[in-house]
């Protein structure tokens, strides 16, 4: 039997997505909304995909941990996050079409905002090689007018805020191996093995 | 500062409650939309020893008095209890009733109930809200609670008869 107060403060999830829904509208046209984010399957496991008003901002794997990524955001851009996923639909599709082998470039604004110094540098180095290409960290380090920081370039990938969309999977080490990947080595493998494919 | 998202999370559902027992549930998604909207946009300025839940019931407060006075321009009864109140997730002929019986309180018990019961407020803090003394904000409360724990009895009883 429900009590009158049960069935007042029931609240089904439905409901509050419907809600959810018109406060995502609302926020994306009221100018408030400064990080929109929603999650992306993909075979290298579920991406968070956020962006700001200029573009995609931030491309995470699930193993740098969803919630610290969102909590970054919040302090080094702005608090003034929501689950938009709206907002990130053409992104969602482009990754979509990505890993099914259809898309080689991705056509979408970038916002780089996270990167500063030199590693904006690598990261916009990296931007320019094309699908089934890759270079050396040397190479790279090279491009990017730093030819001894390679190390420094290393560190560039590493914290590519943009990964996937920014192609660091394409830098090798000289000798062929596969050096490090922020997704794990298993991802850099199946990315390179995609874009082999192709 | 969190993200926003995870203040939505952990109030929404509490938001919305106090929404509906003010505005009814047709106009309760619009009123709660409204309050996290105007949320969003101060969230940055709030400091880190805000009661986020006091301010977030505060907001819907003026929120949900915006829909009442805008409804009451296009001149729609109060009390009239929409088709949509279906949605609750119980039959709709009790979910009427609910609804009749919680727009049928008056308006401070109804104000006080949602407040305090629904929002988690402190009397004080609903007699800030509300306007006038914490004692009659507490006898409000009181009184709408037993307004509609006796409805529910008197159902139950025409049930079970």
């Amino acid at each position: 039997m429900t009590t009158i107060l049960d069935a007042v403060e029931r609240v089904e999830p439905a409901e509050l997505a419907r809600a959810h829904d018109i406060l995502e509208k609302a926020a994306g046209r009221s100018g408030a909304l400064d990080v929109a984010y929603r999650m992306v399957d993909s075979p290298l496991g579920v991406l968070l995909v956020a962006a700001t008003e200029r573009g995609i901002v931030r491309i995470a794997f699930a193993r740098e941990n969803h919630d610290e990524v969102l909590q970054n955001l919040a302090e080094h851009l702005s608090p003034r996050i929501l689950r938009a996923p709206a907002r990130l639909d053409e992104a969602a599709r482009e990754l979509d079409e990505y890993f099914t082998g259809y898309r080689t470039a991705f056509d979408l604004p970038l916002d780089l905002s996270l990167s500063k110094g030199f590693r904006l540098t690598v990261l916009e180095h990296l931007l320019a090689i094309t699908y089934g290409h890759t270079e050396s960290y040397t190479e790279v380090a090279a491009a990017a007018g730093s030819p001894r920081a390679v190390r420094a370039v290393g560190s560039a990938c590493a914290t590519n805020p943009l990964p996937v969309i920014i192609p660091c999977h394409r830098v090798l080490r000289s000798d062929g191996s596969l050096g490090g990947y922020l997704g794990g080595l298993d991802a850099k493998r199946a990315l390179l093995a995609l874009e082999a494919a192709a | 500062m969190r993200p926003f998202e995870r203040i939505v999370e952990e109030h929404g559902a509490r938001v919305l409650r106090v929404c509906r027992a003010v505005v009814g549930p047709i106009d309760a998604d619009d009123a709660w939309s409204e309050t996290f909207l105007s949320a969003l946009t101060a969230y940055p300025t709030l400091t880190p020893d805000s009661d986020v839940q006091a301010w977030l019931v505060t907001i819907a407060h003026r929120k949900a008095i915006d829909v009442l006075r805008a409804r009451a321009r296009r001149a729609i009864p109060v009390g009239e209890v929409p088709e949509r109140a279906g949605t609750l997730g119980i039959p709709d002929d009790t979910a009427r009733e609910v609804w009749s019986v919680v727009a049928a309180l008056p308006e401070r018990q109804r104000l006080a109930v949602a407040y305090h019961y629904f929002g988690g407020l402190p009397h004080a803090a609903t007699a800030h809200l509300i306007g006038g003394s914490v004692e009659s904000v507490r006898r409000a409360a009181s009184d709408g609670i037993a307004a509609l724990r006796k409805f529910y009895v008197t159902t139950e009883r025409s049930e079970t008869s």
